[in-house]
């Protein structure tokens, strides 16, 4: 079953000579037994594109894929998560969608996780020779960045270390329109250099919703946001709960019925309380096809790739545009160092202060730790009292002009690399 | 609530309760079994649509396994259309399925009329000549035709009927025509009513930026003739002049949000937005010269284009605002004169309708006035799509070779085009040897020779007989060896179901040409041949 026949349109990419192929490209039957046997890749997330992802990264030949996702399957996931049943509402979405798999396609194996994706070491993602996002939030894709990101290191000359990239490929939809992008960390841009290509959620003054509602959505806001507080205080709102969400709608209505504003409706209610995104199978199926495709790609260059930004648009026509994003050179999660200047004659808890209260660097810094090269600056923890008198030492004496520390902290999922320049020596180093 | 609205909410939030409707209505026919096929059904099926009805001959090959999610092994050596179909039937409980075991082609042979009984067919991973007669009998029948192939790592797609007309265009970025600079009287009124000086100073805050506007070009052609401003100079003197009535506190005037939103939409009263290129068309159609076979859409526009003519080329208002930093009393009181005009202008349209239909002989009352608030609400973007049929497509008398010419030149088209050709060149290949290149692997320096002299005689009979396709892309087509990949037959299937729920919902806008899909660079282009 697994043999040559099955494959017959597969091989045909793998074992032939190509002329458009990515570097390096050797046509071998090979190849395939590297993906059936070998290669890992990991699917985060088993909704509308995970479920099309592990459909379509089983079918170009992966035989051992692993899926995470701490979703359970709801009704309304069922219009596109074609893995899904009514019988399923309820259960784990990767482990339904892991089992369908399985008995659909012979031969692969899915492993389930049924948890968080910051439940997770570092050790779980190392394993994998690349990373594909199917998700719908800024903060996981945030998370998931860090991830990749946290396994590359850069050699002295701050070329990154190719053996260090943790290819990342990442999918997005919304209605007819969305994107498929490849993120080589230190090579191609990561989410972090492109955090722009997410547009903030509008959010609504408090004084508007309180007293110049004008909107259906300001109604509802006003409800969900200040009505629930003031009349069910200490009862935690849940958009699961239908008892919660019918409340807000009734209130709401209620509300734009006193101002004399039309269009509360409980579809609105949900859309706008949830912030739902609108999604379809077909846009699914067109995005997470082409983001299994580039990871096929990446594992076995049989053709060449996207570089790197490939957004869709189906509302009129059909519409593709594929970019070239540029890096951020100071991203802090990717560069080989972010600058940062200080004055040498600083002391090492200055400079502690500085990052935390800086406003790039200091949004996921808390009690960081800071060593430079081998040599441990300030460490908190055991290694605390035998670092403490460094905290009192200028910065100049520890760390040479446009020298590199690296900063940990609870809060950050990898290490960030900090570049110093002394404000006071300026002149000297140019 | 319904069980069903639930399951479909997410969709709901695009194309609405009547899209949905519309969907749980239709009878697809698909021609083809195959992988592009299943994961084209796949997605319809998933949406809702009334029922599906495979057509196809093929018994499931070991290879199937390979590329086909809607099969297992306990089908193999089964008719593949009975299999896929079980399948399917699995995704919806809503959704009705049927299988028909006959090879498309012998189908369309020997009964034509098979076609009648669907909305629309799609037909999948047909060669050239086949796609041909199909279009010819969904032509006679009125059917819109979607024909789609999966090539190695290149896609198609082709639609194909005589017209399709959209009134739910849903264009991402709409264009509001808030009126400001040809204001009607009630709303001039109702500006001229809000007198700035001697409201308070909340008050003074909160008069929605739409009122400022109209007092601001108000003060302005008393000062300056009924002139709007036109030059930068003007311009900034407008602003400054909007900027300039913000209360002082202190003697410090202070940053007012509704001032800063006149200030930031100026815009839409120095440029109200034009008329579309499609928009001008339609009411320059000449359709709109109404026949007692007219259907709604013409009697729709004609009406409009009176509408238009009468009012100096202006379209109805639409009847809705966006948000404005205002008190709520005010920016109803402002919405409610939007509306109020809104409904007058559907009301002059619908007479218009009335009497159109009356002059062609039909019942007056035959469109109702929702269908024209519908059409109004939407004049802005409506479109309408034609097709020619694939016959024109292809034959060298008919054949736009400029603008084969032209995406053979371009360098952003130049490789897609020459994929274009090498897709009708495999075809041509095909019914000269009976294989497709690349389908052996010990023939493959042969068929690439045999492909270049094929494509050549392509590209003679399509009128770019010097245009050159590079060996690189004849290479690629042939290690392809018509192979059909799963990810490829899934974004093909993606596209061709999209565009089918486009057809039957008859929302937003389907592709007007030929989408060459590009899976080695993703690219895809729309060629206009």
């Amino acid at each position: 079953m697994n043999g040559a026949d099955r494959w017959a349109d597969l091989n045909k990419l793998l074992t032939r000579p190509g002329k458009i192929t990515g570097p390096g490209f050797e046509p071998d039957p090979a190849l395939l037994d590297f993906l059936q046997n070998d290669a890992r890749v990991l699917c985060v997330g088993a909704g509308g594109l995970g479920c099309e992802l592990l459909k379509d990264l089983a079918l170009q030949g992966f035989g051992n894929i692993d899926v995470i996702d701490m979703d359970t399957i709801d009704v309304s996931n069922l219009n596109r998560q074609f893995l899904f049943r009514m019988k399923d509402v309820g259960k784990s979405k990767a482990e339904v969608a892991a089992e369908r798999i399985m008995q659909r396609v012979e031969g692969v194996t899915v492993t389930p996780h049924f948890c968080r994706i910051e439940e997770k070491p570092m050790e779980f993602y190392e394993q994998f020779h690349i990373l594909v996002l199917g998700l719908d939030s800024l903060e996981a894709r945030r998370f998931m960045n860090q991830v990749a990101c946290s396994f590359l290191e850069y050699d002295d000359e701050g070329n990154p270390d190719m053996s260090t990239i943790k290819p990342m490929v990442d999918g997005g939809t919304e209605g007819l329109k969305g994107h498929a992008r490849v993120i080589l960390p230190g090579v191609t841009p990561c989410f972090e250099c492109t955090l722009w290509l997410f547009p903030p959620q509008t959010k609504f003054p408090l004084c508007t919703l309180a007293e110049t509602p004008r909107s259906p959505a300001h109604c509802i806001e006003y409800a969900h946001l200040i009505q629930w507080q003031q009349e069910r205080a200490g009862d935690e709102f849940d958009t699961d709960n239908e008892e919660h969400m019918r409340w807000v709608y009734e209130k709401a209505l209620k509300r734009a019925e006193h101002f004399g504003i039309q269009g509360v409706t409980w579809q609105l209610t949900g859309g706008v309380v949830k912030n739902i995104i609108p999604a379809i199978a077909s846009t699914n199926a067109i995005i997470a096809a082409a983001c299994a495709l580039e990871t096929l790609k990446l594992i076995t260059m049989c053709s060449t790739g996207i570089n790197n930004y490939m957004m869709y648009v189906g509302a009129d026509g059909v519409y593709t545009h594929t970019v070239a994003y540029e890096r951020d050179p100071a991203c802090t999660v990717c560069s080989s160092s972010v600058p940062f200047e200080v004055a040498s004659t600083d002391a090492l808890q200055q400079v502690i202060d500085a990052l935390v209260a800086d406003k790039t660097l200091g949004a996921n810094l808390s009690a960081p730790s800071i060593s430079h090269g081998a040599e441990n600056l300030y460490m908190r923890g055991v290694l605390e009292e035998a670092t403490h008198e460094n905290l009192s030492k200028p910065i100049g004496e520890l760390v040479e002009a446009g020298g590199v520390i690296q900063v940990n902290d609870k809060k950050l999922v990898s290490t960030m690399r900090v570049k110093l320049k002394y404000s006071d020596l300026a002149s000297m180093q140019q | 609530m319904k069980a069903s609205a639930k399951k479909y909410d997410r969709q709901l939030r695009i194309w609405g309760a009547h899209g949905q409707t519309a969907l749980e209505t239709a009878r697809v026919c698909v021609l083809g079994s195959a992988c592009t096929a299943t994961e084209t059904l796949k997605n319809l099926v998933l949406g809702g649509i009334a029922s599906f009805t495979v057509v196809d001959d093929a018994k499931v090959h070991a290879s199937d396994l390979g590329n086909n999610f809607l099969l297992d092994s306990s089908a193999l050596g089964k008719n593949r259309a009975a299999a896929v179909t079980d399948f399917l039937l699995e995704l919806n409980e809503n959704v009705a399925g049927s299988y028909v075991e006959e090879s498309p082609a012998h189908l369309l042979a020997s009964n034509p009329r098979f076609f009648a009984d669907f909305q629309l067919i799609l037909a999948t991973q047909m060669t050239e000549g086949a796609q041909v007669d199909l279009d010819q009998i969904c032509r006679e029948l009125q059917k819109p035709l979607i024909c789609i192939r999966s090539y190695g790592l290149v896609g198609y797609l082709r639609a194909s009927l005589r017209e399709h007309t959209v009134i739910e265009s849903k264009p991402e970025n709409t264009l509001e025509d808030l009126r400001l600079h040809k204001p009607w009287p009630k709303l001039k009124e109702y500006a001229a009513s809000i007198d700035l000086q001697s409201i308070d100073d909340i008050t003074h805050k909160h008069v929605p930026y739409g009122i400022l506007l109209l007092k601001a070009v108000e003060l302005w052609q008393n000062e300056h003739g009924s002139t709007l401003p036109a030059t930068a100079n003007d311009k900034a003197a407008f602003r400054a002049m909007l900027k300039s009535w913000q209360r002082l506190v202190d003697g410090v005037p202070v940053e007012a949000e509704n001032f800063g939103e006149a200030i930031s939409n100026a815009h839409k009263l120095f440029c109200p937005p034009s008329i579309s290129p499609e928009l001008n068309q339609i009411l320059e159609d000449e359709r709109t010269n109404l026949t007692p076979d007219s259907t709604e859409f013409w009697v729709l526009a004609a009406a409009l284009k009176q509408f238009f003519t009468e009012n100096n080329g202006q379209l109805p208002v639409e009847g809705s605002i966006p948000d404005m930093t205002s008190t709520t009393d005010m920016y109803l009181q402002l919405q409610r004169l939007y509306r109020d005009q809104a409904d007058a202008d559907i009301t002059t349209v619908e007479t218009h309708v009335q009497a159109l239909l009356k002059s062609i002989g039909r019942n007056p009352a035959s469109i109702p006035r929702t269908s024209v608030a519908a059409f109004v609400k939407n004049a802005r973007n409506l479109r309408v799509v034609r097709y020619r049929t694939l016959k024109e497509e292809l034959q060298l008398d008919t054949v736009r070779s400029d603008a084969l010419r032209q995406a053979l030149a371009a360098e952003d088209t130049q490789a897609n085009a020459s994929l274009y050709l090498l897709l009708r060149a495999v075809d041509r290949f095909h019914s000269t040897y009976n294989r497709f290149p690349g389908t052996f692997d010990g023939e493959l320096e042969e068929d690439v020779a045999l492909l270049k002299a094929t494509v050549a005689s392509v590209s003679a009979d399509s009128g770019v007989g010097t245009a050159a396709v590079s060996d690189d892309l004849i290479e690629e087509i042939v290690r392809f060896g018509a192979s059909e990949l799963h990810v490829v037959a899934a974004i093909m299937g993606g596209i061709a179901a999209q565009e089918t729920i486009k057809f039957i919902t008859r929302q937003f806008v389907p592709v007007g040409g030929t989408l060459i899909y590009n899976a080695m660079a993703s690219t895809t282009s729309v060629l206009r041949v």
